[in-house]
């Protein structure tokens, strides 16, 4: 193959990808940007691409390592923010729905996949009929649910829709299990392992790559959840990142919202996102070509 | 030759299944059978419901706002799939003939990675009317301010384009993981033949995408069909109701007027509309296997 020097039609496509990248960045930029502004000079301060006076103060205020009156001074409206904590509770939320849910969704797709007992379709085509259900339309039933149970504003009333199953991981882990070569798991049938036996030490350890892909988009997903910890988790004990910078633009004047401090904390629901695209970026996008198209 | 009796695993295989199973039944089976039930009745969380037959449906045919949900929330279904189908088509093109880099494919995922209220929060910022970059930027260049989220016919396009700018990536992606199986021999072939850019995507990478880019519109549509986050935290659907999408209409008659019945009939009647487009995606699903296997 030949590269030709200059294509003017490749160089236009890669001028039209750079406008891509940048509209797709920009945005983040231009929100760390107003996070480091101090809130005095929102209106002066507001056109270039490096803030005049660069400060931490927003960070601080919005995490609650400053006093009330430094808050105030600061910009903030004075009502009481702890984002390091609602940090901790999505993560908290995160890793116990992906986590859990994960294994015991494994665990049934392994059964469905691979053990042999009475009705198993039939089983299966019940629960893979659940994905036709939307979740709004089961989300007020849960609401109630979960109310008349006594878990609102708990972290088992948040996550108890999702920590058990999701129909699609079901589905999605035991496509992965029927493709498994059966000849390992036969000769350890032959070794004397039972079922459970099998599933630990065998089938378990060779999905280690769907296993991670379908805890990685849980994950994803779980830290955007929004209207369902809305509606059981408002207390700011159990607050999450999402619920709560909605509940922090609620408190903040319609006339003059505190944009540096909310900006700050968007920043701070983005970062561990973020941490996760630095560390498993390369996973994350490979995923989508089986969770996606396959 | 070793023949493996008929095992039958009953004992184990419902142990596997219990903690599916229980989260199936209290959590999905249980509450839709619920959420029909509450569509017949009367129900507001402080009564006990009672049995009202078609009284809901009937009321829900009759009333206008329910209806505007429904227009309202076709025209974002049209603006944002039909903005982000588009633009999503052409940046895969332009990434598979250009680069295979990692590097650009998880840039174009981070929109994606962050929560709806996020996205809202920055761009009600970033639009804002006195102080937004954009706003700033059209005034360089000699245009007013546009109030995006208080102007009633630029609400709409707002939040659109908003969720345009956040799930474009994503759905590049996929369309690009499907472009990915096309047998790059039959670009070198059309190259050799003399083909442009132009003529091989038409010729070449839209057809055989089509059973991906079938399956990809379908899982936009439904996505598409239940926006919330996004106009909970801008536009609150608002301004009058230019932005009550179905599911605002649906949440707002549930958690603020206490219309518990009313909302589950409204519920039911999304979810016979997402049922359709769910059944048609597990179809397609089904044809892209056999299609690329």
């Amino acid at each position: 193959m030949t590269r030709r020097t200059f294509n003017p039609g490749r160089a236009l496509a890669w001028v039209a990808m750079t406008v891509v990248i940048v509209v797709t960045v920009f945005p983040f930029w231009w929100m760390i940007r107003t996070a480091l502004t101090p809130a005095a000079d929102i209106y002066t301060d507001n056109a270039s691409l490096l803030p005049e006076h660069p400060t931490m103060i927003n960070f601080l205020r919005v995490l609650g390592l400053t006093s009330e009156a430094e808050a105030r001074a600061a910009g903030g409206s004075g009502a009481h923010l702890n984002f390091a904590g609602y940090l901790w509770n999505s993560i908290v939320y995160c890793g116990l729905i992906a986590g859990v849910q994960t294994l015991f969704c494994a665990m049934a797709g392994y059964a469905f996949a691979r053990l042999r007992f009475p009705g198993r379709d039939l089983v299966f085509a019940i629960v893979i009929a659940a994905l036709m259900v939307p979740p709004i339309f089961t989300l007020l039933p849960n609401f109630i649910l979960v109310k008349d149970l006594g878990w609102m504003n708990t972290m088992a009333g948040m996550v108890a829709p999702t920590i058990l199953m999701t129909p699609f991981a079901v589905f999605f882990l035991r496509q992965f299990f029927l493709s498994l070569p059966r000849d390992v798991e036969e000769a350890a049938i032959l070794d004397g392992n039972g079922p459970w036996g099998i599933f630990w030490r065998i089938a378990l350890p060779m999905s280690r790559g769907p296993l991670i892909t379908i805890g990685l988009t849980t994950t994803v997903w779980a830290w955007k959840d929004y209207l369902w910890p809305l509606l059981v988790g408002r207390d700011e004990e159990n607050r999450l990142v999402t619920v709560a910078l909605g509940v922090f633009l609620q408190q903040s004047p319609n006339t003059q919202p505190d944009w540096t401090g909310l900006m700050a904390a968007s920043t701070l629901s983005v970062l561990p996102v973020l941490l996760l695209l630095v560390f498993v970026g390369k996973r994350l996008v490979q995923s989508l070509n089986f969770t996606g198209s396959k | 030759m070793i023949t493996t009796k008929p095992r039958d695993d009953r004992r184990a295989a419902w142990l596997f299944l219990l903690p599916v199973l229980v989260g199936f039944a209290v959590f999905y089976g249980y509450p839709a059978a619920r959420g029909v039930w509450y569509s017949v009745t009367d129900y507001n969380m402080l009564n006990t419901a009672t049995y009202v037959g078609a009284e809901n449906y009937a009321k829900l045919l009759a009333d206008e706002a329910f209806w505007n949900s429904m227009k309202v929330t076709a025209w974002y279904v049209v603006l944002n799939i039909g903005s982000q189908t588009l633009l999503a088509l052409g940046i895969a093109t332009l990434m598979h003939r250009l680069t295979r880099s990692v590097m650009l494919r998880a840039t174009l995922l981070l929109p994606w990675l962050v929560p709806n209220v996020t996205i809202g929060l920055l761009w009600m910022w970033l639009l804002d009317t006195n102080l937004g970059f954009v706003n700033q930027l059209l005034h360089a260049v000699g245009l007013g301010p546009v109030g995006f989220f208080t102007d009633e016919t630029w609400a709409m396009p707002t939040v659109a384009g908003i969720n345009t700018w956040a799930y474009t990536g994503y759905t590049a992606l996929l369309l690009y993981a499907g472009m990915l199986q096309i047998p790059q021999y039959l670009y070198e072939g059309a190259s050799i033949d003399g083909a442009g850019e132009w003529r091989m995507f038409r010729g070449i990478t839209l057809p055989l995408l089509r059973p991906v880019l079938a399956l990809v519109l379908v899982v936009s549509l439904i996505g598409s069909f239940q926006i919330f986050d996004t106009i909970a935290v801008t536009t609150k659907g608002g301004p009058v109701s230019a932005t009550q999408v179905i599911y605002y209409f649906i949440y707002l008659q549930a958690f603020k007027y206490f219309h518990l019945g009313y909302a589950a009939a409204a519920a039911v009647f999304l979810a016979l509309i997402l049922g359709v487009l769910t059944a048609i995606q597990m179809r397609l699903l089904r044809a892209s296997r056999s299609d690329l296997a």
